[in-house]
């Protein structure tokens, strides 16, 4: 229901204290990666390294405004039970475009993301961002909501991606940090995702409680 | 926290007089046979590494109480006995900063995070143990120290475990483009691993392992005195130790071994087998209540530790399965609860 929530008022939509706090929800108050939660399989899956965490999350923000914009300019065309649909082709498009250029300028970002790519389709932000906001709002707002959201992935995606990278394989931004110190390659592997991002929330409730 | 006139908790409600600290101190002392056992095979490094085990999960156990505001109840050991049962299950040739750091793991990662003493999902030396296999497999899988008495020679018997000389036998032979004299080789070795030599030294602990799952007998010694004293039941380690056996015997490696042919003293006396039956699948807080529930979890571990010896890429799956199992517990125990008084 959060999602559904229109989460500004009515007037003054397009201010610029209005904007401003819609691209920051994104970031802070809505974050998807560690509020809404949305879009975990792509970053437990892939958030193996800094670069990878930063090629995903731009990856995801650039098919994340681009449907947002272009589900907002033609959101009157579609008839209301076939909207669905209707994302996931315009979604779909997006991604093939991101796959296409990665495989012909990144190809070993590609090739380290794997599926992951195609699968940024199905990633619950996008198709959430499509249903609760796009589809409701003028293009412009949408592409607001879009860039904040985006961003706020590719942020919580970096943050997990840094202390793996980190404890993982002893590097920070593909840079060794020391030879004594011995990897812990548990943090590569899935169930070092999940610790990462369990004490990441653990830690935000225990903020939130005091 | 609120204020609680009335304490609501699932049964049972008797008190029996059996309390934590006697059901953790028991367990620790039916262990010491093995110890001594280990100190006598493998030297008195051992006795470092299990120190520094316990020592590192009760300093985790204490920080991390006092940092959740509760009573800090080291002496109740069962920090302790989850530095111990770590220790026990870790290669002797190893850094001593890896006990250290598998224990502070165990208890903060594996126990605390999920509500401390009597919450935890999976067992806590298990959790730790297998942290380090996958983190630090280079010492997990090679710090074998050969043990004092290496009476026969044989390649990959006295510098590996048993289990690593079976496996990379059995892949050799299964293995289509393998030279033919590796394959007479290779079948050697396995004669001389199922050969009753092999099996009295599994036994008697006379053999490469972790240090505390050698030596099968007095393993047995520690497990009757608890069966005795009633801290664990039959249940787990016979339907354990049984669903093993039987999987052990009936299964195959295409290429390398015939179904039914399987040999089950071998498999039921390396590895960690023994100690997993009766000191860590029998864990109270990890394991189903019911009885009937506890065949099925010892039916499942037996199952999957063979499935795994055999198929998987580990030489040993004893810790995983009986980590799978944990987490199959709750399950089981909706599963196999007891009819409800009363009703029809």
């Amino acid at each position: 229901m959060r999602l559904l929530r229109r989460s500004t008022p009515r007037n003054d939509k397009y201010g610029v204290m209005n904007m401003l706090r819609e691209f920051l929800k994104g970031l802070f108050k809505e974050n998807p990666v560690f509020v809404l939660m949305l879009g975990l399989c792509p970053t437990l899956a892939v958030s193996t390294s800094f670069a990878n965490g930063l090629g995903m999350g731009i990856a995801t923000t650039f098919v994340l405004v681009s449907s947002n914009l272009t589900i907002s300019i033609t959101r009157k065309l579609f008839p209301q039970r076939m909207r669905i649909p209707c994302f996931i082709i315009i979604i779909a498009t997006f991604v093939v475009i991101v796959e296409r250029i990665l495989s012909a300028y990144l190809p070993e970002l590609n090739r380290q993301l794997g599926i992951f790519i195609p699968l940024i389709v199905v990633n619950c932000i996008i198709l959430g961002r499509a249903e609760a906001f796009a589809s409701r709002n003028s293009p412009a707002r949408a592409v607001v909501d879009g860039l904040g959201m985006g961003f706020g992935f590719t942020a919580g995606l970096l943050i997990i991606s840094i202390i793996r990278e980190a404890l993982g394989s002893g590097k920070i931004f593909g840079v060794s940090i020391s030879t004594e110190f011995e990897p812990v390659a548990l943090m590569l592997l899935p169930p070092g995702a999940f610790l990462t991002i369990g004490f990441i929330l653990a830690l935000k409730q225990m903020k939130r409680k005091r | 926290m609120r204020e609680q006139k009335f304490i609501v908790s699932p049964a049972p409600h008797l008190s029996s007089g059996v309390t934590v600290n006697k059901i953790m101190w028991s367990v620790s002392l039916a262990l010491l046979p093995a110890i001594v056992g280990a100190v006598y095979f493998f030297g008195v490094k051992v006795l470092q590494i299990i120190g520094v085990s316990i020592l590192s999960a009760i300093i985790t156990e204490a920080i991390i109480l006092w940092l959740r505001k509760k009573p800090v109840a080291i002496s109740d050991g069962s920090a302790f006995l989850t530095g111990l049962l770590l220790a026990l299950n870790l290669p002797q040739d190893i850094p001593l900063w890896l006990p250290a750091l598998g224990s502070a793991f165990a208890i903060s990662v594996v126990k605390q995070t999920f509500g401390g003493l009597g919450h935890n999902i999976f067992n806590p030396a298990l959790g730790g143990r297998v942290f380090l296999l996958l983190s630090y497999s280079r010492y997990m899988t090679t710090g074998w120290a050969t043990p004092r008495a290496g009476i026969i020679s044989i390649d990959g018997i006295t510098s590996a475990t048993p289990l690593t000389a079976w496996l990379d036998a059995n892949r050799t032979l299964s293995d289509p483009n393998a030279a033919e004299n590796v394959k007479v080789l290779a079948s050697q070795h396995l004669n001389d691993l199922h050969s009753s030599d092999t099996l009295l030294r599994l036994f008697t602990g006379n053999i490469g392992g972790c240090i505390g799952e050698t030596a099968a007998l007095l393993l047995i010694i520690g497990a009757i005195f608890l069966l005795v004293k009633g801290i664990i039941s039959w249940h787990i380690p016979l339907s354990f130790l049984g669903s093993l056996a039987v999987f052990a015997w009936l299964l195959w490696i295409p290429g390398a071994s015939k179904p039914f042919h399987g040999n089950v003293l071998f498999h039921i006396f390396s590895g960690g087998a023994i100690l997993g039956a009766f000191f860590m699948a029998t864990d109270m807080v990890t394991s189903p209540m019911t009885g009937e529930g506890k065949i099925i979890f010892g039916l499942g571990c037996g199952f999957l530790t063979a499935i795994i010896r055999l198929y998987a890429g580990y030489p040993e799956g004893v810790s995983f399965a009986i980590l799978l199992m944990n987490a199959a517990t709750p399950m089981i125990d909706r599963y196999a609860k007891p009819r409800r008084y009363g009703n029809a």
